[in-house]
């Protein structure tokens, strides 16, 4: 028997020639700012206003502004660094991980899911800062320094040191790749480029780039190690980010499944805030061609995977609690489904776990407000996960006595505000003023899917 | 004549034809100086001759250097500088010294390769590049022949390039 396999759909729809690749991204560059745009950056800003009056109270009175108390000591700072962290995962595990699968759908998203991350880690890193009270100091107290600065060595057993290195890691190393993949796209405006002021400016971002094939040749060795490195590395840093937790001895917090589950969570995160953004930028820059409902769908089943792997993961949770045997470790998990936090714990298990599965039906997922909808859920569903597994685990201490309630202030709000204005403002001005899709990988791969297509029609 | 000064430049759109056109050309005796594209042309490096980037081995190298600095850090700050006692544990102990380790190796080894990669090719802000078709950067793929290099005359390598099917053959004389 003869088995003719079926052509794959092209990635990049719409007929488009290279030439059309080049005009397509590079006139989001070059025009004026779109009325949308400057809506978008109106609303951004006002945020990171508001934010920002509530930052710099915060860093003039301190930590005592936040509505922590003495049994819950860590609760919306920590939340919202877990929550970004895990959003700073998908641009990595798209650009690296995909690659080495040689998933090429990721080209037309790659770029964009960087710069995601790049900010994400950004705000995540804001809030241990803001939590050091001193955020002048707080960046070399993290560091390996003599004791003349002022301290012993920093205490490499502790977790949260490992996370100043996973993360500053991370963040070095996202935005090494990010730069590499830039530098061709770069040297595309320059030559297109008409005024001196962006003549200049591109032409220096472009490091001088000219399209020798002999650069190409390293520069695809050097993408190609750089994923090598960043694959084990996104693994590493939510691990790491969850060591935070699992090493201690607090019930809820004290397991090993910890490591994958919050890996899963992250990556489920970060797809979903790809999603939303992506599908934004897709019909405000008319990028159709680009990122096409093949795009949208296969984004749609890693959420679903990595969704189950998480509803899995919470359920593993509860059995062995329950097969611990451990009264402490039972009563941790019974308080948290039922507890006075009983509505951010079913909150959490509906965004996260039941919404998700909505994407076995096609339909669904191939839908682009159902998409977008569900992108939005799942992130509020990972934000309140990171909420009930920091606050609930807390506020039912070890003695009935010190049992306390978590209400945040306005400041706690606040700093949550700064961070997402941060994000928007950044990513605005990222789709305004870079490619936000790979220009040359694009290129590479119209080749061998629209002529193909055409040629068999 | 001074080299690298003087080219000669045939121009083409489609990247499977620039690798036939080059293997052409370098099977009637011309030397090609460089291929410039906007995209990386796959198997163009076999044609051209060039050896497998050794970057990788620059990346394993740095990578070792991180794991080794990383590790003599942790012991010698916590075991032999400063030992403090930390919850009645080891002074140094190699298990909760790993993670840092790990992060440290990644970080040297994507650095110096990406550092080695920037200088290798001559990659840098201030630089001026030499283009020899604006085009390039956009949709359009040259092969640049050095005159000086070649003992061929102007019309001798216009009629070779011509049989590979080139769109456009021009000069490219840079002062």
């Amino acid at each position: 028997m003869e088995v003719i396999s079926s052509v794959r759909p092209p990635l990049v729809t719409g007929g488009k020639t290279i030439a059309d690749v080049t005009e397509d991204i590079c006139k989001q560059v070059e025009a004026k700012p779109s009325k949308s745009w400057m809506m978008g950056m109106a609303i951004s800003l006002a945020v990171l206003t508001v934010g920002l009056y509530a930052t710099v109270m915060l860093l003039w009175e301190g930590i005592g502004m936040w509505g922590l108390n003495k049994t819950v000591g860590w609760a919306w700072d920590i939340t919202n660094f877990v929550w970004w962290v895990g959003i700073g995962h998908a641009g990595t595990l798209i650009s690296a991980i995909l690659l080495l699968f040689r998933q090429k759908w990721r080209m037309s998203i790659n770029r964009a899911a960087e710069a995601m991350t790049i900010f994400a880690v950004i705000c995540a890193a804001m809030f241990p800062g803001f939590h050091m009270g001193r955020l002048w100091l707080g960046f070399y107290w993290a560091l390996p320094l003599p004791n003349t600065f002022g301290s012993l060595w920093i205490n490499f057993n502790s977790p949260l040191l490992w996370d100043v290195f996973a993360i500053s890691t991370y963040f070095t190393v996202s935005l090494v790749f990010w730069y590499i993949g830039l530098i061709p796209d770069f040297a595309t405006i320059r030559d297109r480029a008409e005024n001196k002021i962006s003549q200049i400016i591109y032409g220096a971002l472009s490091f001088g780039w000219d399209g020798a094939a002999r650069t190409w040749q390293r520069y695809e060795s050097v993408s190609l190690i750089l994923a090598g490195l960043a694959t084990p590395l996104v693994l590493s840093v939510h691990t790491i980010v969850s060591f935070d937790f699992a090493t201690s001895v607090i019930p809820g917090w004290h397991t090993t499944i910890f490591p994958p589950y919050f890996v899963a969570g992250a990556i489920f995160s970060g797809f979903a805030m790809v999603m939303t953004l992506m599908l934004v930028a897709r019909h405000v820059m008319g990028l159709k061609d680009y990122i096409t409902v093949y795009h949208i769908e296969m984004m749609n089943i890693i959420i679903i995977l990595t969704g189950s792997i998480v509803g899995i993961a919470y359920l593993t949770e509860y059995f062995i609690a329950w097969y611990s045997g451990v009264p402490a470790e039972q009563y941790a998990f019974y308080n948290r489904a039922t507890g006075p936090y009983w509505w951010a714990y079913w909150i959490m298990m509906t965004c996260n776990v039941i919404s998700p599965q909505l994407f076995w039906v096609k339909k669904i997922r191939t839908s682009i407000v159902a998409s977008f909808i569900l992108s939005i859920v799942v992130n509020i569903g990972m934000w309140f996960e990171r909420f009930v597994i920091i606050v609930t685990s807390l506020h039912r201490d070890y003695l009935p006595s010190s049992w306390a309630m978590f209400y945040p202030t306005f400041y706690d709000v606040g700093e949550y505000l700064f961070s997402l204005g941060f994000f928007f403002t950044a990513f605005l001005l990222f789709a305004k003023f870079f490619p936000i899709v790979n220009i040359a990988e694009i290129k590479s791969i119209l080749k061998s899917t629209v002529s193909d297509i055409k040629t068999l029609e | 004549m001074e080299t690298n000064k003087n080219f000669v430049i045939g121009v083409y759109s489609d990247p499977d034809q620039v690798v036939k056109a080059a293997e052409k050309i370098i099977g009637s005796g011309i030397k090609i100086h460089e291929v410039y594209s906007p995209f990386p042309i796959h198997g163009i490096d076999e044609v051209l001759g060039y050896k497998r980037s050794k970057l990788p081995i620059i990346a394993f190298l740095f990578g070792a250097m991180g794991t080794i600095l990383a590790l003599l850090m942790q012991f010698w700050m916590l075991g032999v500088d400063w030992p403090m006692i930390i919850g009645g544990k080891n002074f140094a102990s190699l298990p909760p010294f790993i993670p840092v380790t790990f992060e440290l190796t990644v970080l040297l080894s994507a650095l110096g390769m990406v550092g080695t990669f920037m200088i290798i090719s001559d990659l840098k802000p201030y630089k001026k590049p030499r283009l020899f078709d604006i085009r390039i950067t956009d949709d359009k793929h040259v092969i640049a022949i050095d005159e000086a290099k070649n003992e061929m005359d102007f019309n001798k390598i216009k009629s070779v390039l011509e049989d590979t099917g080139a769109e456009e053959i021009n000069k490219k004389n840079f002062e």
